[in-house]
């Protein structure tokens, strides 16, 4: 006898799918279409003058060498954050999955600053790179580097790189080590009677392996260092100096909180959307197919 | 009557005795932003209003940072549930102002509700903040502040300067701070929280410079900002540029997170609000003192007077008139001379009343205390002309992020001086233009 896997007729699906398709409209297409309705509109914080627009938010996005500028730091800050930050936890992990002693202390050490909200990790950077008060920065200034992020736009980049590096190092890491202790030691011991070594095994063997892995966490820091940091940015550098750290989304925030500028602001987050959309579609396209589930 | 049946009657009648005034009672929201010792004044002030009268019950609640609660505001009254008090920052009057039916002109309500109420009571450099160009006061003053010179006395000491006699002029500024530096204090000769406040706003003001045209755009939404004309800020603008390279000016940021230079003595030089007073007597290890912003004598009738900063209370739209009159009945109380003496020496925020202020320099009480009576001397030095008044641009939260930048870039080199001043005005004029649409109607 053969037990049926499905469901016939269509009510009990649609039943039990429903909870999750009213929370998914509720919280994800109610808002996301007001957000588009709103970057049509140009409207006065209280809502209490609206006029229809149409693009107009868009042009000035388009014509404002600020955003531009935006684009660029995004792009900057995006690439060396995912880079840095999955291979600094792949080593991490490597290292932690050896037979080591010790090794549970050093996991759960390398996980705790997953536990830390970005706004505190942003502190956390400040309190020790502030050209005034912070102590590595002093260290820093009496090697005779004039370390000065409130004014050295680079100097302020990378001191949010670094941040939001650290802020991820610890999510990466749990995942890579989860992928690592899932790859069977057979196929391994295997490579070491044939005389693989150590270095040649990874890159033949386990980094093959760790290929889902890899692209998920790729997809998910994406969408961190594109939607998640702007706590980081707002307490370390507040987007300056002049511009040097204000990326897409920090954009959105200072805009339509501090600025309320709604019209603008709705108008950035819909590009913001599409972009990331459009990021995504573009990997699970053409770098899915090197993955080797 | 068993015992307990007469125990259950009793507890019902006291019950009822103590539920009966609180139904007749109207409360009033206030929602603020002030923590600690702050806080507990505003909760006093409520308590002692509550506490002398019957009909309306003041309750305040604390919404975050000047920012938070102004969104939280906003929020609000996009929901219809706004408070009837709302404390917003200098930096939101603007917003406020622009949003017709939003919100109660304090004047208007204070008619209404029957109250007295004499807008020449209030100190002329804080009034003139709040009302319109006509002179209806639109806000309630609360709790201001003005910027000041701080200076480490210990420091000039050290570095041969009279700690009795701080430089007065921008010029003997630059030239305190070079000792200063030869002195030891070579990270920061001077420096300045809240950039576009001090450098900009406050600038103008003190050296009679209009910001924009249309009285800094107090007269009208249409206002266009031409401060860049000015050969004074060009001035200022290329002597702090020239000076951040060997750092006898140094840049602290655009808030108030570089003031713990001062009190860690790294600057002895430091302008910041007059509100940073609690932070320095708490945590400076060392002689100090404040005095008025320095200015370039060669501007005709400068200094002029400063403007505030701060907050004030916003009474927002919609309301019933007895809540109103309960809103207008606590306003009159916190004008009480008596009570704004108190808040003025206990806090060390500025008195808003002429009265209340003639009463504490009466009692002496600034002898002790110069540096509270310094922010003062600074908004009450003139009367207030056009360009000092302050100011009133929509968008200020934004507009003065631009002119940070704009300003860093200088700074940091990336542009001249002169080209920072020009892209400060030109995008604070886009800016403008836009915030004038949603406001125009």
């Amino acid at each position: 006898m053969q037990k049926n896997a499905y469901f016939k007729g269509l009510t009990i699906p649609f039943l039990l799918l429903l909870p999750q398709l009213a929370i998914t409209i509720v919280f994800f297409y109610w808002p996301a279409s007001q957000a588009v309705w709103q970057s049509f509109l140009l409207e006065d914080a209280f809502g209490t003058s609206t006029q229809f627009v149409w693009f107009e938010n868009y042009q000035m996005l388009f014509a404002d060498p600020g955003y531009l500028k935006a684009f660029i730091n995004t792009a900057i800050f995006s690439t060396f954050v995912c880079v840095f930050s999955l291979s600094i936890a792949l080593l991490f992990a490597v290292m932690a999955d050896r037979q080591i002693r010790g090794a549970e202390i050093y996991k759960t050490l390398l996980i705790w600053p997953y536990a830390v909200a970005p706004a505190i990790a942003g502190v956390l950077w400040i309190f020790m790179f502030d050209p005034s008060l912070g102590m590595l920065a002093r260290g820093l200034q009496s090697l005779g580097i004039p370390w000065n992020p409130r004014l050295n736009g680079n100097h302020a980049m990378l001191l949010v790189i670094l941040a939001a590096t650290w802020k991820q190092i610890s999510y990466n890491f749990l995942f890579f080590l989860a992928g690592l202790q899932s790859i069977p030691k057979s196929v391994i011991e295997a490579a070491v009677i044939d005389g693989a070594r150590p270095m040649r095994r990874f890159w033949t063997i386990v980094f093959p392996l760790l290929s889902p892995t890899t692209f998920f966490l790729l997809v998910v820091n994406i969408v961190y260092v594109f939607f998640d940091t702007f706590g980081i940015i707002d307490t370390v550098t507040g987007g300056g100096p002049s511009g040097a750290t204000e990326t897409l989304v920090y954009k959105v925030f200072s805009d339509g909180k501090g600025g309320s500028n709604l019209g603008g602001s709705a108008a950035q987050s819909v590009l913001l959307l599409i972009m990331v959309i459009g990021l995504t579609a573009v990997q699970f396209r053409f770098i899915e197919r090197k993955v080797s589930y | 009557m068993s015992i307990k049946s007469r125990i259950l009657m009793s507890v019902a009648a006291f019950a009822l005795a103590g539920a009966s005034p609180a139904l007749a009672q109207t409360e009033i929201q206030w929602w603020h932003a002030l923590t600690g010792a702050n806080n507990d004044v505003v909760v006093k002030l409520s308590e002692d209003f509550n506490a002398s009268q019957k009909d309306y019950k003041v309750v305040p609640v604390y919404k975050g940072s000047y920012p938070d609660t102004l969104n939280a505001g906003i929020a609000a009254f996009r929901a219809g549930q706004a408070p009837h008090i709302l404390q917003v920052f200098e930096v939101g009057t603007g917003t406020m102002m622009s949003a017709k039916g939003a919100i109660k002109p304090v004047h208007e309500m204070m008619k209404e509700a029957g109250e007295k109420f004499d807008p020449a009571a209030y100190l002329p450099a804080i009034s003139g903040y709040y009302s319109t160009a006509k002179g209806e006061m639109l806000s309630m003053p609360f709790n201001s502040s003005s910027m000041v010179m701080w200076y480490n006395k210990d420091a000039f000491k050290k570095a041969g300067l009279d700690p009795e006699k701080p430089p007065k002029t921008w010029p003997e500024t630059f030239e305190a701070a070079k000792k200063l530096k030869a002195a030891g204090y070579d990270k920061c000769g001077v420096s300045n929280a809240w950039a576009p406040w001090a450098n900009i706003e406050q600038f103008g003001a003190w050296h009679n410079i209009p910001l924009s045209t249309k009285v800094n755009g107090m007269a009208g939404a249409d206002a266009v900002m031409n401060f860049n004309q000015s050969p004074l800020f060009l001035k200022h603008w290329t002597n702090l540029v020239e000076l951040q390279k060997d750092k006898t000016y140094d840049y602290s940021g655009r808030t108030n997170n570089g003031e713990g230079r001062f009190t860690s003595g790294e600057c002895p030089i430091f302008l910041t609000s007059s509100g940073f007073f609690g932070n320095v007597r708490a945590n400076a290890k060392f002689d100090w003192a404040n005095a008025a912003m320095p200015y370039y004598p060669e501007a005709a009738g400068a200094p002029q007077n400063s403007i505030i900063g701060g907050a004030s209370l916003w009474v927002m739209g919609g309301k019933k008139p007895a809540e109103y009159k309960g809103v207008a009945k606590f306003f009159s109380f916190l004008s009480d001379v008596d009570r704004q003496v108190k808040l003025h020496t206990e806090s060390g925020y500025l008195p808003i009343t002429k009265a209340a202020y003639e009463k504490v320099k009466a009692s002496g009480f600034y002898k002790d205390k110069p540096y509270l009576e310094t922010p003062i001397l600074e908004l009450t030095n003139k009367p207030p002309t056009d360009n000092s008044k302050g100011l009133r641009y929509g968008s200020l939260v934004q507009i003065r992020d631009v002119w940070s930048e704009e300003l860093e870039s200088a700074l940091n080199g990336q542009k001249t001086p002169k080209a920072a001043l020009d892209a400060a005005v030109e995008r604070g004029n886009q800016m403008l233009r836009q915030f004038e649409r949603t406001a125009a109607r």
